[in-house]
């Protein structure tokens, strides 16, 4: 499975291509899709040492107002971008530095307590961030080369694409290195790091640190795609969705968030249209029926499907 | 330091009253939050929508009575019926056909579970109830008004907020710790909590347990929700609301402690409602605040007993 | 004249009511093996747990190579040369036996590698080393939560002896472990210790093993040392044959009175 898995990325990335080609509204819903995997890409990573957050909400948000902020300042995507994510990443160390002397319930709380002050704040603090209403981020150059409308889009989803790629595969890299093998010790025999001389704290530390940063990337995908920011991407129902995505997508492979996040946006565009009233219900029934009748995820159906494991 | 008082004490009494009357609410939604999950193991999401569902069926019941002529004076005892009701039925429901089949699951997906669940109970008040406010408040009119003496003035509060909240969240407390303490069943729920593996090696029965517990804690949560209906109108949302409000109660407390709880409640609700009356703004993030110090200074939180790992 | 690697003085520890240490004092000198019996509850996990900072004594201190370790964390102390193995294996359970070892064979040579696998060749030839070395070749793939009791202690060991420790301290390393296997493992255990030059202190319960495998033996009771000395001298000494052999020695064939 782990072999053909670049087979299957590219074969996704295929797809993806040709139905944003084929529908000019889908492009938008994969641009989203595409972030979000990005995201939760770092939920996977806190997976991996048996931790799940429920706030990793405050790191999209953060990127995505990192966008808004700066814009009219700096005013051009491919500088937005590290900025995001270096932003996101030191708030981050920030945070990680505190939460991750928890384990479980705690550090999920604790991380929900987090992106809900952050949340609070987006709303509150109105001549800053225009409250509710949120903030218009609008066409901006991409490197230099400013771009009509239908340009810019396909420009925002190539970089969403090809980051995907470039992180899908540091990502791969990262979880099979002594860093990754060592964070999921965590799961399964914390101390035993200890007594081997590995400082614990540091290693999930360190793979915080990098959730937040391909958080905040996502996020600033997000905001250039969306054009609109508000607080709701704080929300912590915000943070339960990219955990959603996760396990939806199947906690095995690096594909997973990606696979996850392309069904959850395609879910809810479609419930969204079909079932104005009802969509919340629709994607939470699928989840159900995904955590009951498909443990694995899509991955895990796809894996079966090639006949290999689901790893 | 005297101005101020002679500024701001009316103020402060207000809180203080106002505060009360939120704690009462908060303990009780959070007391059952907390004690499924010293049971169960399991950090119920959607027992914010268990509360939700508490007011709105609280207030329906109540119109729909009062309609046919219910005497006024049965308003109040409509409220407890109609959360024992809510409670009875969903508690059995949820946990019999969803969570009994993921007690060996992982936390994560135990958490993805209620959260599912939560998605769907919120579009499905949203069918139910419809999206516009509902307030029936024959309950909290029915008791009348005390002018409670502040200096030189006279503050008219409601009997019901400032009598019947705080009251009912007292007796609440009292006989919870009796029953833990005092009875058979009670002392079982106590030492499941606090040893389920040796609880269940002695032959406890698990499934009994948890099934009464989760009725137990759904009736506690649709009671906070029915006994809030009087104070405010109705509006989609609040169950999402409340969720993180219990959340971050449960983490300060500490496991499977209802005193810790009653305490961190009181905190929560004081240091919220002093917040509404000095710095608004900073209303929402108060118990997280609270949270984080708390935690800060004790991780294993409030009341909270380490576990110490044998090696 | 060999010389003290270890040397803990006064050491002394109470839970609650109970002293699991009431003033240890033992030299652990350079290249032997001595082993600890007692009965349960005499202090001697405690000891252990002190030795490698899992614990701190209330009183008393510890000295490796001359240097005082007490307050150490054990992550600190590990990085000094000391390393240990548990009563209950803490294995990896979601990672093969390989990748146990391989980890700490990665703990030792620094894992701040993101990028590079955890296998890359040398980690991996080093970790194959070892657990051919103990025997455990043929369950280099399995995963850590599929192995039986003796294979779960061993890998446990290997992991160990993958930091090369100076001093290595293990936690009953043949309770568990199947009668007939027994002295194999014990056998290769120490060919594969006296190879490292490793010091070693092993909590022990079984007085065959005692006898064939230990420089000295120190009998815990009640928080302190009641006899210190060669396996035959001490073993032969009627009080320690009362107070810890008689009954544990063939507990099944013999009566606790007999």
């Amino acid at each position: 499975m782990k072999r053909i898995e670049p087979i299957l990325a590219l074969a996704l990335a295929g797809a993806i291509i040709a139905a944003a080609v084929a529908a000019p509204w889908l492009r938008f819903v994969l641009t989203i899709a595409l972030a979000k995997g990005i995201a939760v890409m770092g939920i996977l990573l806190l997976l991996r040492a048996g931790q799940v957050s429920f706030g990793h909400a405050l790191y999209i948000a953060f990127g995505a107002y990192t966008v808004a902020f700066l814009a009219p300042r700096v005013g051009d995507a491919v500088v937005l971008l590290p900025l995001a994510a270096l932003g996101a990443g030191a708030l981050g160390l920030l945070i990680g530095l505190f939460v991750t002397r928890y384990r479980q319930i705690f550090f999920g709380m604790l991380n929900l307590a987090m992106s809900m002050v952050f949340y609070s704040l987006l709303e509150k603090l109105y001549h800053f961030t225009k409250g509710s209403d949120g903030i218009r981020v609008e066409i901006m150059p991409v490197a230099g080369q400013a771009l009509d409308r239908i340009a810019y889009e396909w420009t925002i989803f190539g970089i969403a694409l090809g980051l995907a790629f470039a992180l899908g595969l540091l990502l791969r890299l990262y979880l099979a290195s002594p860093m990754g093998e060592a964070l999921a010790g965590i799961k399964t025999r914390e101390t035993r790091l200890e007594f081997m001389g590995v400082p614990a704290r540091g290693v999930l530390l360190s793979a915080y640190v990098l959730s937040a940063m391909v958080g905040g990337l996502g996020g600033a995908l997000i905001a250039l795609t969306s054009r609109h920011v508000t607080p709701l991407l704080a929300y912590w129902t915000s943070s339960g969705e990219l955990v959603f995505i996760a396990i939806l997508g199947g906690a095995g492979g690096v594909l997973g968030p990606f696979l996850g996040a392309t069904a959850y946006e395609l879910i809810r565009v479609y419930a969204a249209a079909s079932f104005a009233d009802a969509w919340q219900m629709i994607l939470g029934a699928s989840l159900l029926l995904v955590i009951l009748f498909a443990p694995g995820g899509v991955w895990g159906m796809a894996a079966r499907a090639v006949g290999g494991r689901g790893r | 330091m005297a101005e101020w008082f002679q500024d701001n004490g009316l103020l402060l009494g207000l809180a203080l009253l106002d505060g009360l009357s939120s704690a009462g609410l908060i303990f009780l939604v959070a007391v059952g939050l907390n004690l499924v999950f010293g049971v169960l193991r399991i950090v119920n999401v959607a027992h914010g929508s268990l509360y939700a569902i508490g007011a709105y069926s609280a207030a329906s019941i109540g119109l729909f009575l009062t309609s046919l002529g219910l005497p006024a004076w049965a308003s109040l005892p409509v409220l407890l019926l109609s959360a024992a009701l809510v409670g009875a039925i969903l508690g059995p429901l949820i946990e019999r056909l969803l969570l009994r089949r993921i007690y060996a699951q992982e936390e994560v997906v135990q958490l993805l579970v209620t959260f599912a669940l939560f998605m769907i109970l919120e579009d499905v008040q949203k069918l139910v109830w419809g999206v516009q406010p509902i307030h029936h408040d024959q309950a909290m009119k029915l008791l009348g008004t005390i002018d409670v003496p502040f200096g030189t003035d006279f503050i008219p509060f409601t009997n019901y907020q400032l009598f019947v909240l705080p009251g009912i969240a007292v007796v609440t407390l009292v006989g919870l710790a009796w029953f833990l303490r005092r009875t058979l069943t009670g002392r079982v729920i106590v030492a499941v909590t606090t040893d389920r593996e040796a609880a269940t090696a002695m032959g406890i029965d698990a499934a009994k347990i948890f099934l009464l517990t989760f009725t137990f804690g759904a009736m506690l949560a649709a009671l906070g929700g029915a006994l809030s209906s009087p104070t405010a109108a109705l509006v989609p949302g609040i169950g999402a609301q409340t969720i993180v409000l219990s959340f971050a109660v449960v983490a300060t407390a500490g496991l499977g402690q209802i005193e810790g709880a009653a305490l961190t409640s009181l905190m929560m609700g004081l240091g919220r409602s002093i917040a509404v009356y000095f710095e608004p703004e900073l209303e929402v993030v108060v118990p997280y605040i609270i949270m984080v110090l708390v935690l800060l200074v004790r991780p294993q939180g409030l009341f909270g007993v380490t576990e110490t790992r044998r090696v | 004249m060999s010389e003290a690697l270890l040397r803990a003085t006064g050491l002394r520890l109470a839970f609650g009511g109970v002293r699991a240490a009431d003033g240890i004092d033992l030299d652990v000198m350079k290249g032997e093996f001595l082993a600890i019996i007692g009965p349960n509850g005499a202090g001697k996990t405690t000891f252990i747990n002190m030795t490698t900072g899992y614990l701190k004594p209330n009183a008393g201190e510890i000295a490796y190579e001359g240097r005082r370790i007490t307050g150490l964390s054990p992550r600190a102390i590990v990085k000094l040369g000391i390393a240990r193995s548990f009563q209950l294996p803490q294995l990896f359970l979601e990672h093969t036996v390989e990748q146990n070892v391989a980890l700490a064979v990665a703990a030792r040579m620094g894992i701040w590698s993101p990028l590079a696998p955890l296998l890359r060749p040398s980690h991996r030839d080093e970790a194959r080393d070892i657990l051919a070395r103990f025997g455990l070749t043929a369950i280099a793939d399995s995963r850590a939560d599929a192995l039986n009791e003796g294979a779960r202690k061993l890998a446990d060991i290997a992991m160990a002896v993958a930091l090369k420790p100076r001093l290595l301290l293990m936690d009953e390393p043949t309770s568990g472990v199947a009668a007939s296997e027994k002295m194999t493992i014990v056998e290769t255990l120490v060919n594969v210790l006296r190879d490292a030059k490793v010091t070693a202190v092993f909590v022990e319960h079984d007085m065959d093993v005692v006898e064939r495998f230990a420089d000295r033996v120190a009998v815990w009771s009640q928080g302190r040392i009641a006899a210190l000395g060669p396996p035959a001298e001490v073993l032969a000494d009627p009080a320690v044959q009362r107070e810890v052999i008689g009954i544990e020695r063939h507990p099944t064939k013999e009566a606790p009175h007999a």
